[in-house]
């Protein structure tokens, strides 16, 4: 199973700490991701820019709107993230327990939508039918 | 598809009945967890085992009671799933797949392996951190204890819609996140097993806090608490476990005397302790002692630790306070936190009079902590009056009582003001409410 791990943190914690520390979770991260790319567990990985770097796009009365910073004004902001290939939950819970970031942040662990995702959520159930409608017409 | 081989006559119906009522009563829930496994699915699991028992009801009066009632229940139970699957699979082509898939998974039954690790399987998944903590509970009760939704719903106070939400929620997530039905890693253990612990100890809780005339079923939570707890320790006896199911069963010795017919709370100084039950304390204060024989104590056999003290106390004169003060030093250095603080204080006062535990409640809300928290208020108020400060002893009996939300412990506030208010001196035994709370 695929799954998206987000990392989320506040810049106060990133900026209060030191150049060396913060070069060391760097460093150790990469460890983390090379170690997975040797197991064929890693899919895809990659840093955000700052919050402050964030343009949100919506319609309002059928016009685009563009404004500016992330969607939500939250303390905790997505920094990064990374996809993995696991058995299941406890494998995911296990390689990002690992993780470094989540030393100094929360990071969220959630299955990707997949055509062959086994669904119960209704929302989730009404996708998998549309997608399989979309995916079907172009097979 | 081999069947075990059964080696019985015909008994007749009336002992076939006898024997599926027996195997229901003892073995449908290891059962359960088993087919969980072999199907991989819940809903399907108790399906198959209603299907299982039908099944013998048909057959066993005829055919004779198997050697391995659980073996042939198990084995007719994945046989009625596949059957079942395959018919749904007319209408549902991934029902088949699904079916092949059981049926060529298990192989031959082989019953002998594994099997209690069945049970640990269920009941670590149903306590996974993943899932919302009611969650935990509720599918913990219905999975692994056998509740009814109505059961459960009645236990907490709930709806029965919402109790049954809180399930099917629960279970969607194990299908969709991909919880697996595995027991965790020797890695894993220690945390998910406290994830475990939290599931009984709150369900042991819950029933604890059942008072005199609430329904059976809240005031059997503590038993099901129990009986869970006997579960886990079987299967896993490490010193943790010994320490939850020896606190439970020393707080669970004392039901009889700690409310009146009222339902009015009866201090542990002031109950008969002729009502406390000998053989939960006996058997609590042994595994206590078991619990604490590691290098590394934790929480829970340090509290049984302090719960074996006070059981161990004839009278209350005779309560070894100056051992239950270090018992919570050490707790203190374990899980540090301020309600600890509070109950040890209580300890303190015990060993070293009123001032001295007053010096260290007033600390801990000077910096902030307990200030909403009505029994930190009680004991300063129970400290400030026996050192004759009654003024402020009101001031923090009101500050409880405006905190306090379960009746039986406001009426006991309440009463606690009247006396104050009557100025006559109360006995020597309302320490006891402070040792109460040393209890928690």
């Amino acid at each position: 199973m695929k799954y998206m791990c987000m990392v989320y943190h506040d810049d106060k914690t990133l900026m209060d700490l030191s150049h060396s520390e913060h070069a060391e979770i760097v460093r150790e991260c990469i460890a983390w991701i090379e170690e997975l790319e040797h197991t064929g567990r890693h899919v895809f990985s990659s840093g955000l820019q700052s919050a402050r770097t964030a343009t949100t796009v919506h319609t309002e009365n059928g016009k685009l709107v563009i404004t500016d910073g992330p969607f939500a004004e939250t303390r905790e902001v997505l920094a990064g993230f990374t996809i993995i290939e696991a058995r299941d939950l406890n494998d995911a819970l296990a390689i990002v327990s690992r993780f470094p970031a989540a030393r100094i942040s929360k990071v969220e662990v959630r299955p990707l939508m997949q055509p062959d995702s086994v669904v119960t959520d209704p929302l989730d159930q009404k996708l998998v039918a549309v997608l399989k409608d979309v995916i079907g017409a172009h097979a | 598809m081999a069947q075990p081989i059964q080696t019985s006559t015909a008994a007749g119906p009336d002992s076939a009945r006898l024997a599926i009522d027996a195997a229901y009563r003892t073995e449908s829930r290891r059962i359960l967890a088993t087919l969980i496994r072999l199907l991989g699915d819940f809903d399907l699991a108790e399906e198959a085992l209603q299907d299982a028992f039908a099944a013998a009801l048909e057959r066993w009066p005829a055919e004779g009671v198997p050697d391995n009632p659980r073996a042939w229940l198990v084995s007719a139970g994945r046989f009625k799933a596949i059957d079942a699957l395959r018919r749904r699979a007319r209408f549902n082509a991934s029902l088949g797949e699904i079916a092949e898939r059981i049926d060529s998974g298990a192989g031959a039954v082989a019953l002998g392996e594994d099997v209690e690790d069945d049970d640990l399987r269920l009941i670590f998944t149903c306590c996974h951190p993943a899932l919302p903590a009611e969650a935990q509970v509720a599918l913990t009760l219905r999975e692994v204890c056998g509740l009814t939704t109505e059961e459960i719903a009645r236990a907490f106070l709930a709806g029965a819609p919402t109790v049954a939400q809180r399930i099917v929620r629960a279970k969607a997530k194990i299908r969709d996140a991909g919880i697996p039905y595995e027991v965790p890693s020797r890695n894993d253990l220690p945390d998910r097993l406290e994830s475990v612990l939290q599931v009984v100890y709150l369900m042991f809780n819950e029933g604890y806090s059942a008072s005199f005339g609430d329904s059976l079923t809240r005031a059997d939570l503590s038993g099901e608490a129990i009986r869970l707890g006997r579960l886990v320790y079987e299967l896993l006896p490490e010193s943790e476990v010994a320490g939850l199911l020896a606190l439970m069963m020393l707080q669970e010795s004392r039901r009889s005397a700690r409310s009146s017919p009222t339902g009015d709370i009866v201090l542990l100084e002031n109950q008969d302790r002729s009502l406390w039950n000998r053989e939960l304390i006996a058997e609590g204060q042994a595994l206590a002692e078991t619990a604490l024989r590691v290098d590394q104590v934790g929480p829970y056999a340090l509290q049984a630790a302090i719960a074996a003290v006070h059981a161990g106390a004839a009278r209350p004169e005779d309560t070894d306070w100056p051992q239950i003060v270090s018992l919570y030093d050490l707790l203190l250095r374990v899980i540090p936190s301020p309600v600890i603080e509070l109950n040890r204080s209580v300890a303190v006062a015990m060993r070293d009079g009123p001032a001295a535990g007053l010096a260290i409640i007033d600390a801990i809300l000077a910096r902030g902590d307990l200030i909403d928290y009505h029994l930190a208020h009680s004991a300063r108020a129970e400290f400030r009056r026996r050192v004759g400060d009654l003024a402020l002893a009101r001031e923090s009996y009101e500050l409880a009582l405006s905190l306090a939300k379960q009746e039986p412990e406001r009426r006991f506030l309440e009463g606690r003001l009247r006396h104050l208010g009557a100025g006559s001196g109360l006995s020597a035994g309302e320490s006891g409410q402070l040792a109460d709370q040393a209890q928690k």
